[in-house]
């Protein structure tokens, strides 16, 4: 603590002092661990600029065993050198003495001794010089008299090679202070993927793993025949207000729509056909020209039944596309002006709602939602239709998760489909469930370039399936 | 989704039981309605208002219950009811008839200056109702969720009720000058001209709403009885002489509008809600209408039409095994009276005049499946064997945002709409020269063009993030939308990649990089020969640095360059940043995708 008692005394003796003080030395006069000197440094440092501290490194030496023992009596080569008398040693008796191997070589590389091979009795060892200095017996007494530091590093290094001595306090023998686990680790650099895009990855997953293919999705640009009167959404519908679409003011109209196709759709708006009545209105093909940001991704699976259509014989299919819709709506918490839509469409022989219900229960299953029921709808180009509820957990009630229905005959029947063929169809926002499972209740916060890059960069892996349900958020409509 | 707001003890009375608001919340999800809140005028009040003004209002418990978009037949308590006592079948679906006066029919004559304004118009009379308060509310309620919903606000179809005892036909239907008509209306003390009342409206919360329709007009709609007496000047207000009261008893009701069919629709809801309370329960009385070719019509039609559907369709396309017997008692409940005749497969379902949202044998197959509960329907798999494929485009995308993200930088995920000035001014472009597609209607400048560039985006995620630790590397990978007259709607989206590094030096080495990495992965070598990529400078000074890239002759696909005033950043100029958009198209491959495009 920057406000502890030693970080107090610390500045009273700073302010006494002249030109700093040493922590070492000042833990010594103080009688204190020196850690606990070193440790109100730090706090005063993180105070910012209150005092300034530099590190610096001190080295102590002592002597080993041996070297102690040299210090006293002499080195061995010393000692070799003076047990030999005037008429010399016989090598043979020279070797027993204590200090005779090593005191030998170094002796002889010292040329104070000589060895004389050709004496009657086997090798004599002689002196060479009459006197001699014992510089290494000199320097480890310098060591043991506290004056290491007159010594050159080479010299230090000399004679630690040769174990006489050793540095104190190496940090091998010294206590560490316990790591602080509860401390954040460095987080390493790198890159981050969108949380919603996350998402998305493993929506595709899933729908690759039931053996959906993906549509083409990449025109944001759509015609209103193919948004809505291919889907049999009359020409007064709602959805086609401008309170509800972004029509376009250049391109204005679509250039060129499928005409036999048109003529078909025309006729079941307006007269019916394909065993229906009809809407009874008069179809104007000005309104199918106008050209909008699509509303739904629906457009595309339009489009995609469509291409089916045309090839023959009838191939079953599945289909999934996960991509952007556009809305001129009210913004608000939950809203924006486009978001993204994930749909499924399944085309076959005899299709049924209960093999809606049955593709929809694997699906939510693979997102971990197990618990769902169905509420009678209505929207324009299925039939029937349902919403599908799950149970939130959180949320103590069920809450709406996707729409789903089997598309209308007047919308198959004229793009040339099998009358036997059934598609059924469902669709969610990308969105919502994002939200649900990240907590965020400000859909500005998540899409957008009003986005937290923290969150980005915090945001965990995307396992739908593998995880407790998420908290409950307050906005979950 | 319609909301219908009804007193939920009159509800209880009328439904002859209680429930809890659990049970009733149960019963509507089974039905395909919701219990979207319980409320009281009070709440709803002191939620709007504040608790002062709220002070007096009632504190009766009111349901406000979601209906389906095509049920206009449960936008009121009559036909709620109605619809769930047959559900439960606690009553029989009453039989709606229409009858001749005993005396002259009423007869309602179009005249042909109608043609271009407001063509069509419908009638029918009410006779010896007996109106109580929440009777008369529920039917001025009734005829404006029809005006919100079927009706498209009036502009379709106008619906006016007017006191036929206050009233001596023959009616006309005609279209005059607005200076021409002249008369009190509805709520005013004193007489107005047409003009007049248009000025009026205009600060009027209500009716300001449907203007429109007819202001710009030579000629506006109007309806006269035999003395001259204005009935109504549709599609915006009746007159004051005829307007109906809790005590009226006998109702004059005629719609007028641009489409016939729901003209006609709109009619058959209210005489078949009301009727009720007639003395002849369920009895309407018919009027008469004159075309301007001369020839008449009588309404209301309240058609019933037969349909025939075979047992073992409506088993197939549901997925259940009930017998004929049982499916016909299915759709019985659900107000769609049912036999089983022929060969004993076959199923007669008579569609009376309140169900027009049944207009095909799926619509019939719903309801069998409704009845039957959707939550009884066993689940089972479809057998349907594919192979799944990834779109190129998408899976090149997925890919590639895995390792940008490996070479340090961060996803954003931006608009796709933005303002002209984002793409074009911000940018230092002429707008002209982007070739975006504008959008006719946007609410505010945010949404007055898709996106030609993703840079704007990421640079404005720059400015909303920077309080973040420096550098920000940032990427994304989606579409932006250019005119083409070679598409059928005349406009294209292209995929692009974009990177900024945003940082106090402009770090272009580190743009480059990233650029040689995405070439690496791309497995698109450097150098002029074998297809490589070349990065040349571009001649103008200033201007970004040009990549070439000769694959398939396509050349110029990005930019690389450095921003040093950025206009959406321009707080901060000690800072700048790098950028490089990429075209990443060129590298999709067209083949092995077994949707054509």
């Amino acid at each position: 603590m920057a406000d502890g008692p030693v970080a107090e005394l610390l500045l009273r003796r700073l302010e006494a002092s002249d030109g700093g003080l040493d922590s070492a030395e000042l833990a010594a006069e103080l009688g204190m661990e020196h850690q606990a000197v070193v440790g109100a440094v730090k706090s005063l440092q993180a105070l910012g600029e209150v005092i300034e501290a530099e590190l610096r490194s001190t080295k102590r030496w002592e002597l080993t065993a041996e070297g102690e023992e040299i210090a006293r009596e002499g080195s061995h080569e010393a000692r070799v050198f003076r047990s030999i008398p005037p008429e010399g040693l016989a090598q043979s008796e020279l070797m027993r003495l204590p200090s005779g191997k090593v005191g030998f070589s170094k002796a002889m590389s010292n040329k104070w001794i000589r060895v004389d091979k050709s004496a009657a009795d086997g090798p004599r060892v002689f002196r060479v010089v009459d006197s001699m200095e014992d510089e290494v017996q000199r320097r480890l007494q310098l060591v043991r008299g506290g004056q290491a530091e007159k010594l050159g590093e080479k010299e230090r290094s000399e004679l630690r090679k040769r174990k006489l001595l050793a540095e104190v306090g190496s940090w091998r023998d010294r206590p560490f202070k316990p790591y602080n686990f509860l401390a954040h680790g460095v987080l390493p650099d790198s890159g981050h993927l969108h949380p919603l895009l996350k998402v998305r990855s493993q929506f595709r997953q899933i729908f690759l793993e039931m053996g959906f293919t993906e549509m083409p999705t990449d025109n944001f640009i759509e015609s209103s025949f193919w948004n809505f009167d291919a889907l049999f959404q009359p020409q007064q519908h709602p959805a086609r207000d401008q309170h509800d679409t972004f029509f376009l003011r250049d391109p204005a109209e679509a250039l060129q729509l499928p005409m036999d196709y048109v003529q078909r759709v025309k006729r079941t708006h307006s007269q019916g056909g394909y065993g229906s009545q009809g809407y009874k209105y008069n179809w104007k093909l000005d309104e199918a020209r106008k050209n909008l940001l699509r509303t739904h991704t629906t457009s595309a699976s339009a489009r995609a039944l469509y291409r089916l259509a045309q090839k023959k014989p009838f191939t079953p299919v599945k289909y999934f596309s996960i991509d952007r819709v556009f809305r001129n709506e009210t913004l608000d918490a939950t809203h924006l002006a486009e978001f993204h839509q994930i749909e499924g469409v399944v085309a076959d022989h005899g299709l049924t709602l209960g093999h809606l219900m049955g593709v929809l229960r694997e699906f939510f299953t693979k997102l971990g939602i197990t618990q769902l029921r169905f509420k009678p709808a209505y929207n324009p180009y299925t039939e029937p239709s349902m919403e599908v509820f799950s149970y939130h957990q959180g949320l103590k009630k069920w809450v709406e998760v996707g729409n789903s229905g089997v598309f209308r005959p007047e919308m198959l029947l004229p793009m040339g489909l099998p009358e036997n063929v059934s598609v059924i169809a469902w669709g969610l926002s990308l969105e919502r469930p994002t939200m649900i499972k990240y907590g965020i209740n400000n859909i500005r916060e998540l899409v957008g370039h009003k986005v937290n890059l923290q969150m980005v960069y915090d945001s965990p892996l995307c396992r739908l399936d593998a995880e407790p349900r998420p908290p409950p958020t307050q906005e979950a409509a | 989704m319609p909301t219908v707001s009804v007193k939920r003890d009159l509800l209880f009375q009328a439904l002859g039981r209680t429930y809890t608001d659990e049970e009733f919340d149960e019963l509507c999800f089974e039905f395909g309605l919701e219990l979207d809140e319980i409320t009281s005028e009070k709440e709803i009040i002191s939620k709007e208002q504040g608790n002062v003004k709220a002070a007096g209002a009632s504190d009766v418990v009111l349901y406000k219950i979601d209906v389906p978009a095509n049920r206009y037949d449960l936008l009121c308590l009559e036909g709620l009811v109605r619809g769930l006592q047959v559900f439960k079948e606690r009553i029989k679906a009453p039989v709606y008839k229409r009858v001749m006066p005993d005396g002259k029919i009423q007869k309602l004559i179009i005249t042909e200056e109608t043609a271009k304004i407001r063509p069509f118009a419908v009638a029918a009379v009410l006779r010896n109702i007996k109106f109580t308060k929440d009777r008369y509310d529920s039917f001025i309620e009734l005829q404006e969720k029809l005006h919100q919903n079927i009706c498209r606000k009036r502009a379709l179809v106008a619906i006016g009720t007017h006191d036929l005892d206050t009233l001596s036909g023959p009616f006309t239907y005609t279209a005059k000058r607005p200076s021409d008509i002249k008369f009190k209306p509805l709520n005013k003390t004193k007489e107005y001209t047409a003009c007049e009342l248009m000025n009026i409206y205009k600060t009027d919360n209500h009716l300001k709403h449907y203007l429109h329709i007819i202001e710009n007009k030579p000629l506006y709609p109007v309806i006269y009885d035999s003395n001259g007496v204005v009935l109504s000047m549709p599609p915006i207000i009746n007159g004051d002489h005829s307007r109906i009261t809790v005590n009226t008893r006998n109702i004059f009701i005629e719609c007028t509008g641009t489409d016939f069919t729901k003209a006609k629709i709109v009619l058959d809801i209210i005489v078949t809600m009301f009727s009720e309370y007639c003395e002849n329960q369920f009895t309407v009385e018919a009027a008469e209408v004159v075309f301007p070719n001369g020839k008449s019509h009588t309404f209301p039609e309240l058609a019933y039409r037969k349909e025939m559907v075979r047992a073992d369709l409506i088993n197939k396309k549901v997925g259940i095994r009930e017998t004929p017997e049982n499916l016909a008692k299915l759709l019985t409940r659900m107000y769609l009276k049912s036999e089983v005749i022929g060969d004993g497969n076959q199923i007669e379902i008579e569609i009376p005049p309140t169900r027009a949202d049944i207009i095909h044998a799926c619509d019939i197959v719903e309801d069998a499946a409704i009845a039957y509960g959707y939550n009884n329907i066993q689940m089972t798999l479809p057998k349907t064997y594919t192979i799944a494929n990834q779109f190129p485009l998408n899976k090149l995308t997925e890919l590639l945002r895995h390792d940008m993200a490996a070479a340090g930088f961060t996803e954003a995920l931006t608009f796709a709409l933005c303002s002209q000035e984002d793409i074009a001014d911000k940018l230092g472009v002429d707008i002209s020269a982007t070739k975006a597609v504008h959008i006719s209607n946007p609410k505010t400048a945010e949404f007055q063009v898709a996106r030609t560039t993703l840079l704007p985006g990421l640079l404005k995620t720059i400015a909303a993030n920077r309080k973040m630790p420096l550098p920000l590397k940032l990427f994304e990978i989606s579409d932006i939308v250019i005119k083409d007259s070679n598409t059928d709607v005349g406009a294209k989206n292209y995929r692009h990649l974009c990177a900024v590094y945003y940082n106090k030096n402009p770090g272009f080495e580190i743009i480059h990089g990233l650029l040689d990495r995405i070439m690496q992965l791309l497995d698109v070598l450097p150098g002029e020969d074998k297809g490589g990529y070349v990065i040349k400078a571009s001649e103008v000074k200033m201007k970004p640095i040009k990549l070439e890239l000769k694959i398939d002759e396509r050349m110029d696909f990005g930019t690389m360059r450095i921003l040093k005033h950025s206009k959406v950043i321009r707080e901060d100029p000690e800072h700048c940043l790098s950028e490089c958009p990429l075209k990443i198209d060129w590298c999709q491959t067209s083949a092995s995708h077994n949707i054509p495009r």
